[in-house]
């Protein structure tokens, strides 16, 4: 069997006396689409934090590629080809859009004009090419978010971590923002770790679903599997999910 | 701006004291070229990677140190002083901001004054390079290789001016690479930065060394300009401040900035000296401090800011009429 791309084994990250993460272990294959979703507060950006070498797990180990990576700086995390975006957006607001992608650009470029050749390209997978000249800082949250992929793709990662990059965004832009991760996905190889509230546009789109409730893993499985185990939608889906799936058998 | 402004401003800067040949306005021209120096080189930490440095007279006066004890005690060219000074410099900014770099905002800012601080009082207190006695500088007959000139200020204008050039270029070449673009990512967002694989604290160190390295060059010109240094002079506040206010005033992060405030505060500062006398000090200072309130309250991107305002207006006004 092939080495999953990414591994977190037993990760146990704690805040004073509270416990953010808890013993939580799963792997991603490469080439897949994994959703991690849990209610607010679940632990699913601390989880992120620890794999991406922002915060210092307190106990377990995270394996990229199979090597071991716990621990280790995020600039270093990011060059294996591991990245991930923001939950909170962190536009360099006083640099361009395509300033933005460029300074991710440089991770692999070795000149200027190399580094701008791979801005152009991201630039135009990201329809971000109308707005290049457009201040970080301005733009509207939609376009920050897709900002916020594009300057990381910039950086050619094998695997990308998205932070609710949907959320906020109208339903328009929600379909944008999906078929951009299809498009990652299928067309440039890269493996997708999704966190996301925004189950319409997730569920279709991911091959596997894992759900943290309160610091724990409780359930994973393809997306069916998830929308109908029992504690998954007492633990989070809940009356809203369950409401509108009603709603919708009624309509039918 | 494209590279033709610069170049202008080069030509420029280069033929007025050929033109204007008073000696008062000479003077006046190599203050502004090294207070613009001394801006750009700041602006490389500061500007660039939005470390605020509070502390820059620690550089200059290491760097108008070093030439001057070597050339007093041994003989040896200011020249080699000045590169020496350089080096020292570039090596105590790294001691002294490896464990200040853990320090965010304005932590750092007010570590580096008191750095500034502390280094002036080792050399007040330091016999061996006459503590607060200061140095006089052994007058020699004109010499490249003792940068000493006494006939005419034209020498140290253009040395001056050479410096200039060279720092305007470094800070310039900085900004279009690869560092300057990380730079500017760990000044918007540490965290950002490092997950597009950038190593915050190495650039840091990198955009430091060069900075204090470039701001000692300076130091060595103004003690062989003036023959005279104590630790007052050249470890002063007021010239940190002065590095700080000109370059904000003009423009942060921006190559044009320092220009454009040393040109607006060095003419201030030196006129009022010679008119006002030594009643006149400090109402420079004044006039600064109400002017970078004015800009901060208005137009936080300095005078650069407000030209490129002006001119994104007038962009528009011709895409009007053009429509
Ligand atoms: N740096 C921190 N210091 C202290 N507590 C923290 C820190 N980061 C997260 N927490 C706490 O850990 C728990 C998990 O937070 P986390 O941000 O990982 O949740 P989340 O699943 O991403 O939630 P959301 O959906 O709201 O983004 C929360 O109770 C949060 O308050
Ligand atoms: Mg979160």
């Amino acid at each position: 069997m092939p080495k999953p791309m990414l591994e977190a084994k037993n990760l146990t990250m704690k805040f004073g006396n509270l416990t953010a993460s808890n013993n939580v272990s799963f792997s991603v294959d490469k080439g897949e689409i994994v959703s991690l979703i849990g209610p607010n507060g679940a632990g699913k950006t601390t989880i992120f934090n620890c794999i991406s070498g922002f915060y210092k797990p307190f106990s377990g180990r995270v394996y990229f590629e199979g090597k071991d990576i716990t621990g280790l700086s995020p600039y270093k995390i990011t060059s294996m080809g591991l990245t991930r975006t923001f939950q909170i957006v962190k536009p360099l607001k006083e640099m361009t859009v395509k300033e933005n992608i460029l300074t991710g650009a440089f991770l692999r470029a070795s000149s200027r004009s190399e580094a701008e050749k791979i801005a152009d390209e991201i630039l135009k997978i990201t329809h971000l090419s109308e707005k290049k000249d457009v201040l970080a800082g301005s733009l509207t949250t939609a376009d920050k978010k897709r900002l916020e992929i594009a300057r990381v793709l910039a950086t050619k990662p094998k695997m990308i971590m998205l932070d609710e990059a949907m959320a906020g965004l109208n339903q328009t832009e929600t379909k944008e923002a999906m078929e951009l991760c299809l498009n990652l996905n299928k067309q440039h190889g890269i493996t997708l770790l999704i966190v996301e509230h925004v189950m319409e546009a997730i569920m279709p789109i991911s091959n596997r679903v894992i759900v943290l409730n309160a610091g724990e893993k409780i359930a994973e499985g393809s997306p069916e599997e998830i929308v109908n185990n029992e504690e998954v939608i007492k633990a989070y889906l809940g009356e809203r999910y369950h409401a509108k799936s009603k709603q919708t058998n009624r309509r039918v | 701006m494209k590279n033709r402004a610069l170049y202008l401003i080069f030509a420029a800067v280069l033929v007025l004291p050929f033109a204007i040949t008073n000696v008062n306005f000479q003077h006046v021209m190599i203050m502004f070229l090294i207070f613009a120096s001394l801006g750009e080189s700041w602006n490389i930490i500061t500007g660039f990677a939005g470390q605020t440095s509070f502390g820059h007279a620690a550089f200059f006066g290491i760097g108008a140190y070093t030439s001057t004890v070597l050339f007093y005690k041994f003989g040896v060219s200011p020249w080699v002083g000045m590169l020496l000074g350089a080096g020292i410099a570039a090596v105590v900014s790294v001691i002294v901001s490896y464990p200040c770099f853990r320090l965010r905002g304005h932590y750092f800012a007010i570590a580096t004054l008191a750095v500034a601080e502390i280094i002036k009082q080792l050399f007040v207190s330091w016999d061996y390079v006459e503590g607060a006695t200061g140095i006089s500088i052994p007058v020699v007959e004109d010499s490249f290789i003792a940068m000493q000139f006494h006939g005419s200020k034209i020498p140290y204008f253009l040395i001056g001016f050479a410096l200039f050039f060279l720092i305007v270029m470094v800070a310039r070449s900085i900004e279009k690479s690869k560092m300057g673009f990380y730079l500017k990512a760990i000044r918007e967002s540490h965290e950002a930065a490092e997950a597009l694989g950038i190593n915050p604290r190495k650039y840091k160190l990198l955009a430091m060394m060069i900075s204090s390295a470039l701001t000692a060059l300076l130091g060595t010109l103004y003690a062989q300009y003036i023959l005279y240094i104590d630790p007052f002079m050249v470890f002063s506040l007021e010239i940190s401040m002065k590095i700080v206010l000109l370059s904000v005033l003009g423009g942060l992060g921006n190559i044009y900035g320092p220009i454009i405030g040393a040109a607006i505060l060095i003419p201030l500062s030196e006129y009022t000296r010679v008119f006002l006398g030594g009643t006149g000090k400090g109402i420079d200072l004044m006039i600064y401090g109400a002017l970078i309130v004015l800009i901060a309250c208005f137009e936080p991107h300095g005078i650069i800011g407000l030209l490129k305002k002006r001119g994104k207006k007038r962009g528009a006004l011709y895409a009007k009429t053009n429509a």
